[in-house]
């Protein structure tokens, strides 16, 4: 009996020991978050890598490592390397508020992501107070309506390319009566909201509004409505993967009227995915390797040889946002987080200044980022640009 | 009426994929007691075997059968000898824990050794409409139920017509009294976890193409499969299958004419009057156990 109590009290100190360790082991700064080394500069990426986000997350974060990559191997910038590690949010914005908490105690320079809206929507007020410039991949609009001047986008904002697709619809289509599909998120349902605005502004009736879940994985009954609605269009607001599934159920199902779309739904990933149940898709497409501009060609071989699958608009976003970072650094002359925030607002990269930017981009006093664009159609499992739009400041 | 007769169809599709869960999951409890909360994760692995086997250079029809042989070895073999065996001896609920332990670690096995995003899987046949009485319907839908009805027959007339069947049924019912009339009560209960393996990847071969294989899919299938066993009958597998085609059909209807954002609180809210009114389940018996 003794025994055994001396070999319980044995164990539990161990184990007590092991725990002091291992807290210890997690409170130290350098492996939480990625080794550092005292000359490098820490710019944490926190982003979807499971979850519904994974799609747009990992081509996010594969666009920056193959920037990181390119720009260490030359140095880095100013002289100093980059330390980027990548912290999962798995689609889960209270996980990405988590992971935003634990990177600001090492002092990052900038943060990147995330790329869900929702994320973004709660880790800005913490970049804001923190004073850390926040470069993000989400699209909602309320994202750049909040006065928050740490945060900016590497992607069109819905207020910017509602418009777009909306005259698409009215000139290119000549539809009198669209049906709308959106995933009930904060993407999804400020896309809707001004994709609707739009719609009242040019007198095209909204025949059906059908709301669907994140991660839904069965549309034969949103497909039944939308069947029943018998519009001229149907306009799918999704993620990439819910996308695809949507796509695939209106082909089992027939679905009549034009398909349209905002970039996600003519992304490589929803045409991989979807198959040919994605061919005859129409949009408007903020980025593509696909496009008839050299450089947007080139980092689609680039990326290509370097991680094996074609990428979507998210990897071009995340690409740019760390060349952004370099040619906004270089321009104030030190790693100053502040200083580079106000040097972003009202600022224009071009690609002959600074390559790795890729187009010409242009952030406004919001943090908004207006740069040429292009619609788009899917054509034998490929995405066919018909036509480059031209900066909305031009 | 095209439209409900569609929605039907598209019901009756998925239904039929959870009626296979679900009869998988009732004969593990009819012959060995195990409630298998992996059972989603059983369903949604085989799709990832047969991507394996597709990337190996196999074509479709020989990868998804290698798949199946796959899944049945170490769904069925391995799945019983490794956790079942050991963790039985020690009660249910240890299992219950063990299985949903298992769960997690499928999940985020594939998650790392495969992909956490969704992956593109073939279809048995090409989408295709087929018009029946003036109403389109979709091959792929049609395939999906004729497939189901095809495997669930198969398994019907097994288990009642064959004399191994009749020693597993034997088994089900009374394993002592299977045991002195000389079954060998070990084959047939493992002979059960191949089957219920085979199930899972039948479901699987189905599902994917619609779902397309994801690593998160089990936990959508795993429990609509508990709950379709629930309402039907969870010691009767002709209830399991009618609990799984209730399901499927109601979500559909539920999620076109009700509510699409509460179409998720529907079978929870089926599984919650039944356990209310019928506990045994529709098509269940009640069962008194000594304790």
């Amino acid at each position: 009996m003794m025994h055994t109590l001396r070999l319980r009290a044995l164990s539990r100190r161990t184990a007590l020991g092991a725990l002091v360790a291992a807290a210890g082991l997690l409170a130290l700064p350098g492996l939480s978050t990625g080794a550092r080394a005292a000359d490098d500069v820490f710019i944490p990426n926190i982003v979807e890598l499971s979850g519904a986000g994974a799609v747009s997350g990992t081509n996010w974060r594969d666009g920056i490592i193959l920037a990181v990559e390119e720009l260490n191997a030359k140095g880095g910038i100013l002289g100093k390397k980059l330390n980027v590690p990548h912290l999962d949010t798995q689609s889960d914005a209270s996980i990405a508020r988590a992971q935003v908490q634990k990177v600001m105690d090492d002092k990052p320079y900038v943060i990147l992501g995330p790329v869900f809206s929702g994320s973004v929507l709660v880790t800005m007020t913490q970049a804001q107070q923190n004073e850390i410039p926040e470069i993000v991949g989400g699209e909602a609009a309320a994202i750049t309506q909040k006065g928050n001047p740490f945060v900016f986008r590497t992607s069109f904002g819905q207020q910017a390319s509602m418009p777009k697709i909306a005259n698409y619809i009215r000139d290119g289509l000549k539809a009198k009566s669209v049906a709308v599909l959106w995933v009930n998120n904060d993407f999804g349902k400020g896309g809707r909201d001004n994709f609707m605005k739009e719609m009242q502004a040019r007198d095209i009736k909204v025949v059906a509004d059908v709301s669907t879940e994140s991660g839904q994985v069965d549309f034969a009954a949103d497909v039944v409505k939308l069947k029943n609605a018998n519009a001229d269009a149907v306009f799918v607001y999704t993620n990439e993967e819910e996308s695809a599934r949507f796509l695939k159920e209106a082909r089992k199902q027939s679905l009549k009227g034009a398909m349209i779309g905002e970039t996600t739904l003519l992304s490589q990933k929803v045409i991989e995915l979807a198959g040919d149940a994605a061919n005859g898709v129409k949009g408007h497409v903020g980025l593509s390797a696909d496009a008839p501009v050299a450089s947007l060609n080139e980092f689609g071989q680039k990326f290509k040889k370097r991680f094996n699958y074609a990428n979507d608009h998210n990897a071009i976003k995340g690409y740019t946002a760390i060349y952004m970072i370099k040619a906004v650094t270089e321009k104030i002359g030190k790693f100053d987080s502040q200083a580079f925030a106000k040097a972003l607002h009202g600022m224009t990269i071009t690609p002959d200044k600074e390559p790795g930017i890729l187009m010409e981009a242009t952030w406004d006093q919001n943090g908004d980022i207006d740069r040429a664009s292009f619609l788009g159609e899917v054509v034998n499992g490929q995405q066919k640009i018909v036509e480059v739009l031209p900066k909305i400041g031009k | 009426m095209s439209s409900v007769l569609q929605l039907l169809a598209s019901g009756l599709a998925t239904g039929a994929i959870y009626a296979l869960i679900a009869v998988g999951f009732s004969l593990l409890w009819q012959t060995s007691q195990t409630i298998n909360f992996a059972q989603g994760e059983f369903v949604m692995v085989p799709a990832f075997f047969v991507l394996v086997a597709m990337n190996l250079g196999l074509p479709f029809p020989v990868a998804a059968l290698v798949g199946i042989v796959v899944a049945a070895l170490v769904l069925g073999v391995l799945f019983k000898h490794v956790i079942v065996d050991p963790m039985l001896r020690h009660g249910v609920l240890p299992l219950v824990v063990a299985t949903i332990a298992l769960s997690l670690f499928m999940r985020e096995a594939v998650k790392d050794f495969y992909s956490a995003q969704a992956q593109p899987f073939p279809s048995l046949v090409a989408d295709r409409d087929i018009t029946i009485f003036g109403t389109v319907f979709s091959a792929q839908s049609l395939t999906v139920i004729a497939v189901a009805v095809v495997v669930v027959a198969a398994l019907h007339g097994f288990l009642s017509h064959t004399r191994l069947g009749r020693m597993m049924q034997a088994t089900a019912q009374n394993p002592s009294v299977a045991r002195i009339l000389g079954i060998p009560v070990e084959r047939m209960i493992l002979y059960t976890f191949l089957i219920n393996a085979v199930l899972c990847a039948v479901a699987s071969i189905l599902i994917s193409p619609i779902y397309l294989a994801k690593f998160t899919n089990g936990e959508t299938l795993g429990l609509a499969a508990f709950v379709a066993a629930v309402i039907g009958g969870f010691n009767q597998a002709r209830g399991a299958m009618l609990g799984g085609v209730l399901l499927g059909v109601l979500d559909n209807l539920c999620a076109a004419y009700v509510s699409a954002q509460y179409r998720a609180a529907v079978p929870l809210l089926l599984l919650v009057v039944i356990i209310l009114f019928r506990p045994q389940g529709i098509l269940g018996r009640a069962e008194e156990r000594t304790v």
